[in-house]
């Protein structure tokens, strides 16, 4: 079932257009993920979905609906929005944090419900990190920080997860966590559109992958048919090599390798 | 030929199913209460509440003319229960007249400019994400003093200067916030930008006025009244603000959660579903009543609004939710105890706005070493 269907988008900021009309969709249940050189647009694409800036034309469609016809509120239950974890100025505790992902469904007086505490819990529990509560968010690492952020995220109950490159200020174990986490996620249900630096990413978790260079989408399909050596060096202007391998447990697996 | 169903799918919802699939039990719910709470010890808060109630209750009896505990007690047990006293009594009448029309009023107005300046304080740290910013960053006091001065330069009549120093505070931000709209840039940064050059021109502006007014009269008054002082407040003022005052508390206590998102920057908060550009439009404005207003009984105060605020985060934490009350809590008994020792220091009043500035920077670099951590 689509869930998500962008028709044909042109966007960019004041009056500088940077995409050129892109359109696809995001079904339910489904891992996407957005790869393209820096300033293709990918951001510019996802600011513009989640209604943060104005498209110039095209359509944005969510369950059939028009985004620019729904009020931020109604905006904020559809889509939830995973920025790169970043440090607030203030050290506010993680269940605060947590907390603000009820901000689109608390009232005029801001009180929070017993099932609006469940909500939130259950966040922490299906990332695993309830025992994270009570500590301080800006004590954390960055892997955690990024934990916290997609529980936020949970705890809006969109019907899809928006990331702008969740894994780039994060260690090498930590991208593995979080990706595996996003993957669990989607199994249980999850949308997820990702944005991401990394092919190797996109092949590690995404169902369907979009490819996107100068504003314009070259590629939309499964990891193993968009990601090719010819694409990649397109967009990133660098030789690489597409590798199959099959790891000790017998599992199929694809790497994108740089060649020097 | 088989024939294929399929499955009619409801309006899914990723998390909602994972929710169904939990069993729900009133042991999980103990357990979501648990990680929620707020960790702030009812101990903590009622002796907020108590030393800011014994501060009040001291600041009646020290003063010029002391009035020890028992005469206290005694007068306002006459003020409410035997006026008849109270007016045929000579002595009686003079500590009734201390307690009621002098010293209550200035108590009254020291705690509602602390509180005021603290909350509008820590409503701008959060919106503009920075803790070294205090209520006047949008040239708020720098308005409200042209205003006083200007009113002080031509002579107008007493009551002009609270109000020209109220009407020059609000029109310099409401100038800061257009400058702000012309710049078309990230919207915080716009804010400061503006306040930046409200300052500037309204500074020029009072430094004109000092240049060209009358050095042996008018120049000392302007001069003294910037530096603050809460000495000749009587209960007229307090009752014309109080009532401002408070829409100003409530505004801002109502927009705690917002705060709270602003916190995370712009776009995180408008992805989280508020309306920022509503929010901080309400922020500054009842922030800038409450900073007008202070600005107008009690002259140009300075460090309350920026030091407070940490204060109040060390002792509850950052969410709006508990630091605005806390802030007003702090606030008003802070800026009481420096009003006390103006009073009290030396045989002449020193003006408040000085010592709030030799305190304030001790305090701060105490509150700001304990609580740098978590703050990157």
């Amino acid at each position: 079932m689509t869930l998500l269907k962008v028709g044909d988008l042109v966007c960019g900021y004041h009056r500088m257009e940077v995409v050129h009309g892109v359109s696809f969709t995001v079904r339910h249940a489904e891992f996407v993920c957005m790869i393209g050189a820096n300033g293709c647009g990918k951001t510019t694409v996802l600011k513009t979905i989640l209604g943060l800036l104005k498209p110039f034309s095209g359509s944005v469609m969510v369950d059939d609906q028009e985004t620019t016809s729904l009020s931020e509120r109604e905006l904020a239950k559809r889509f939830a929005y995973i920025p790169q974890a970043h440090t607030p100025p203030f050290p506010f505790s993680v269940s605060d944090v947590v907390m603000l992902g009820r901000t689109p469904y608390v009232n005029r007086l801001s009180r929070v419900s017993s099932s609006d505490r469940q909500i939130a819990y259950g966040a922490l529990m299906q990332l695993g990190i309830e025992q994270l509560a009570q500590r301080t968010y800006t004590h954390l690492s960055g892997g955690q920080q990024q934990l916290v952020l997609i529980a936020r995220a949970l705890t809006q109950q969109p019907d899809i997860l928006v990331m702008d490159e969740p894994t780039a200020s994060l260690d090498f174990g930590n991208q593995q966590t979080v990706l595996s986490r996003m993957r669990s996620l989607v199994k249980a249900g999850t949308s997820v559109l990702m944005v991401t630096h990394d092919p190797s990413h996109a092949f590690y978790c995404a169902d369907r992958v979009l490819v996107m260079h100068e504003g314009r989408l070259i590629g939309d399909g499964s990891p193993g048919e968009v990601i090719t050596g010819e694409r990649m060096h397109t967009i990133y202007g660098t030789k690489v090599e597409i590798i199959q391998i099959t790891t000790r447990s017998g599992k199929q697996e694809s790497v994108c390798v740089p060649l020097p | 030929m088989t024939q294929r169903y399929t499955m009619p799918i409801a309006k899914t919802n990723c998390f909602r199913d994972f929710q169904a699939s939990q069993n729900i039990s009133s042991d999980r719910q103990f357990l979501a209460d648990q990680a929620f709470k707020h960790h702030v010890p009812l101990l903590v808060k009622l002796s907020l509440l108590g030393a800011l109630i014994l501060i009040f209750l001291v600041s009646f009896a020290l003063g010029r003319y002391p009035v020890n505990p028992v005469e206290l007690v005694m007068g306002i047990f006459n003020h409410f229960l035997e006026p008849a006293f109270v007016a045929d009594n000579l002595e009686a009448a003079k500590i009734d007249r201390v307690i009621f029309n002098i010293r209550l009023p200035r108590i009254l107005c020291v705690m509602l400019v602390g509180a005021g300046l603290a909350v509008a304080g820590s409503a701008y740290q959060g919106m503009f994400r920075n803790p070294l910013v205090s209520p006047d960053l949008l040239g708020a006091s720098a308005g409200a003093s042209l205003g006083a001065c200007l009113a002080l330069l031509v002579g107008a009549p007493s009551w002009m200067v609270p109000a020209g120093a109220f009407t020059g505070g609000i029109l310099a931000v409401t100038l800061a916030v257009w400058f702000g709209r012309m710049v078309r840039h990230d919207p915080t940064l716009s804010l400061v930008l503006g306040g930046i050059l409200v300052s500037t021109l309204f500074q020029a502006g009072m430094s004109l006025v000092k240049y060209m007014a009358d050095a042996t009269e008018k120049l000392p008054a302007i001069t003294f009244w910037l530096m603050g002082s809460f000495s000749s407040i009587n209960d007229r003022d307090f009752l014309a603000v109080v009532i401002p005052f408070i829409c100003g508390f409530v505004i801002l206590m109502l927009q705690s959660w917002k705060l709270n998102v602003l916190s995370f920057g712009d776009e995180e908060a408008r992805s989280l579903g508020v309306n920022t550009r509503q929010t901080r439009l309400l922020t500054i404005s009842a922030a800038t009543l409450l900073t007008a207003l202070s600005v107008a009984i009690a002259g140009v105060v300075g460090w309350i609004g920026l030091v407070v605020p940490h204060l109040a985060r060390a002792i509850v934490g950052p969410n709006y939710h508990l630091l605005l009350p806390t802030a007003i809590l702090t606030g008003a008994g802070f800026l009481l105890i420096v009003d006390d020792l103006a009073r009290l220091l030396t045989t002449v009043e020193i003006p408040i706005g000085i010592l709030t500035a030799i305190l304030g920077v001790p305090f701060f670099i105490v509150i700001f070493r304990r609580n740098m951590k978590g703050w990157g």
